[in-house]
């Protein structure tokens, strides 16, 4: 039962390399499950074993209930981490593994049997106890892996990427048992992986990375409906948000975009300043679940007609697939709509939820900061 | 119905192959059969019939003869083999695991460096040891004769371990870290157990170089503490006297058997373990 906390952590390599971590700064109160996710190479499996303390860091603080670790050896941290490989120790069979952090620890023979027997019975392994990591199945050595890091009741469990190699199903599986035992448990967890699903589903908080820098640290409700620049907003959501390159108008003081699918055209308001926006180039960010089919007559809500090029039924939903702009955009729509490909169908967008976006920069455009005029719209469109 | 698979056919090119293939074993037994035969004749008998004839009566008295001239001196090379083997092995097991598991900064450079030793010959270090080993006092004794074979031998047990550890991963030593355990905790409860293989190879290779070693041996030692290589050479060069040729070749395979009782017992291990790193990759 801890908190961490990171300040300003910096590493690098060597002088003149490229920069692994950049300027981490984040915090996470007792009890809380931490994702760090980002595409290979983003520095999060750096900064996890720079938290463990297997690497050490080139300026910052790492802070465990507010005191530096940061000069510490690993074992003097009381972190147990599990690893992607689980890292099991071939010679040893199931109880060796779990007990040797408790060995070592010079535990009496009686409490580490009492430790081992509590974990198996969590974990349910304790049919597996007398085996080698070699007999046992992929999941039942994650199981294991984690046993090893419970054993020990430590402050701090981190996961580096555990998931990744358990085939589909085991994986959903084995994520609802990490999600369940960490509400029985309530340790403060950091998790690291690059699958955005387990990143929604799991975290109190995520960080998502890319290029050694935290692109936007919060709650997943808020790192999905709220990204801070494109990257987030790209990688976070399933499939992922519909990126419309726009031109904007001007008009009675309000600022359109311009949509045009081939078939129609179309002039979406947005709560935008029209003098911030000048010159500038826009990409409009819209998540596939945003599309709706509109009604035949319309309820004043902007729609445009375009063509269907590929249908993908999952089974939940049906993903239709337009071109807005010149660019591929996905609808998530229900699954009994009838519709083949070369239909038309009536889509709407709620300008409310789309985002904009700079798109040399990547930044987010604030709709919220002008457009009191658009929102008293909206309502109106809501209420009918 | 039979497959083709359960009955070769029995064709030209088949029969040729393995006819071959007879002839080339033949010819390599060969000597090995000349040095048994002979070593089981009597002298007369070696003087009268030719290299491959049946002795005419078989006879000890060559291995007796050849024991009680070279037993003093196959001690030695066993006083002298094995705390070699055993020492280089364990420190090149130490190598290999600092090598592979705590890089250091230049570790790559340090190891790039030490394989040169494998292509050092052994004439050149020749005389730097013979002044080492006079230096500290060492000259012509057993142990300054495993001295050289431990430093001589380190570059291919540390070349070894290191590429048989470069294929464990390093998460293994992660978690040992994480669990709280220090370097050598690491290396003997978790590393080592999993060395068996590599191990043996280490055992076999070094076990044959320094038992079949002559250079050092005749260079480093004189008179009592000679290994067997040379005093067997000292035996078959002696001028003064018949040519016993029994006691030769009884001596020579006194000296070989060593080694092939190594190969028998571990020989098993060898290949497994050569090809351990290759295949994991």
């Amino acid at each position: 039962m801890a908190t961490l906390e990171l300040r300003n952590v910096h590493k690098t390599y060597g002088a003149g390399l490229p920069d692994t971590l950049k300027d981490i700064q984040l915090a996470i109160k007792d009890g809380e499950f931490l994702i760090l996710v980002g595409p290979s190479g983003c520095g999060k499996s750096t900064l996890m074993n720079c938290i463990a303390g297997l690497e050490s860091i080139s300026g910052g603080a790492i802070l465990i209930d507010d005191e530096d670790v940061s000069g510490m050896s690993p074992k003097d941290r009381d972190i147990a981490m599990v690893f992607q490989s689980y890292a099991l120790y071939p010679t040893m069979n199931v109880r060796d593994n779990i007990a040797f952090g408790l060995k070592i620890r010079k535990m009496s023979q009686a409490a580490i049997d009492e430790e081992v027997a509590r974990v198996a019975k969590l974990l349910q392994i304790e049919h597996l106890l007398g085996r080698k990591p070699g007999q046992l199945s992929g999941g039942q050595q994650q199981r294991v892996a984690m046993g090893r890091a419970l054993a020990r009741r430590p402050k701090i469990y981190l996961f580096d990427e555990p998931l990744s190699n358990l085939d589909a199903k085991l994986r959903v599986e084995m994520r609802t048992e990490i999600k369940l035992m960490h509400q029985r448990l309530k340790t403060t967890t950091v998790y690291v992986t690059h699958d955005q699903i387990e990143a929604m589903t799991l975290g109190d908080k995520v960080a998502v990375m890319k290029d050694g820098i935290i692109q936007q640290f919060g709650t997943p409700q808020q790192i999905y409906n709220d990204p801070a620049n494109l990257f987030v907003a790209s990688f976070i959501g399933s499939p992922p948000m519909n990126f419309i390159p726009v031109r904007l108008m001007k008009q009675d003081g309000r600022v359109l975009a311009l949509l045009d699918s081939g078939q129609a055209r179309c002039e979406l308001p947005l709560g935008v300043a029209a003098d911030e926006l000048e010159g500038r180039e826009i990409i409009l960010g819209v998540r596939p679940e945003q599309i709706s089919l509109g009604a035949a007559e319309g309820n004043g809500m902007p729609a445009i007609r375009a063509e269907v090029q590929v249908t993908e039924p999952t089974g939940p939903d049906l993903l239709v697939f337009v071109t807005l702009n010149q660019a591929k955009v996905c609808c998530r729509l229900a699954p009994d709509v009838a519709c083949r490909v070369g239909d038309s169908l009536n889509l709407q967008l709620d300008p409310a939820r789309v985002l904009l976006f700079d798109a040399r920069s990547g930044e987010r455009l604030d709709l919220a900061a002008s457009g009191t005029a658009i929102k008293d719209n909206v309502t109106r469109f809501k209420g009918r | 119905m039979t497959s083709p698979v359960d009955k070769p056919a029995l064709n030209l090119s088949r029969i040729a192959i393995h006819a071959v293939l007879l002839l080339a074993v033949l010819l390599y037994l060969v000597p090995l059969v000349v040095m048994l035969l002979t070593s089981f004749k009597t002298p007369e008998d070696i003087g009268s019939g030719n290299l491959l004839s049946w002795p005419a009566a078989f006879t000890g008295i060559g291995w007796a003869k050849a024991w009680s001239t070279v037993n003093g001196y196959f001690l030695n090379s066993i006083l002298i083999t094995v705390p070699a083997v055993l020492i280089s092995t364990a420190i090149g097991a130490l190598n290999g695991y600092v090598l592979s598991m705590w890089r250091f900064r230049g570790s790559q450079l340090f190891f790039g460096l030490l394989l040169f030793g494998c292509f050092l010959p052994f004439q050149t270090v020749l005389l730097p040891a013979s002044f080492t080993l006079g230096k500290l006092g060492l000259a012509s004794t057993t142990s300054g004769l495993v001295l050289v074979h431990v430093v001589y031998g380190l570059a291919f047990t540390t070349l070894f371990f290191r590429n048989y550890y470069v294929s464990i991963p390093e998460a293994l030593v992660k978690a040992a870290r994480l669990d709280g355990a220090g370097f050598f905790t690491i290396f003997g409860r978790i590393i080592l157990p999993m060395s068996t293989p590599i191990i043996m190879v280490c055992l076999i290779w070094q076990f044959t170089q320094i038992w079949n070693d002559f250079l050092f041996g005749v260079v480093f030692s004189s008179g009592d503490s000679q290994p067997i290589t040379v005093a067997l050479n000292n035996l078959v060069n002696t001028s003064t006297g018949a040519k016993e040729y029994n006691v030769d070749m009884a001596a020579a395979m006194i000296a070989g058997l060593p080694t092939l009782l190594v190969y028998v017992v571990a020989g098993k291990y060898f290949v497994r373990g050569l090809t351990a790193g290759a295949v994991k990759g």
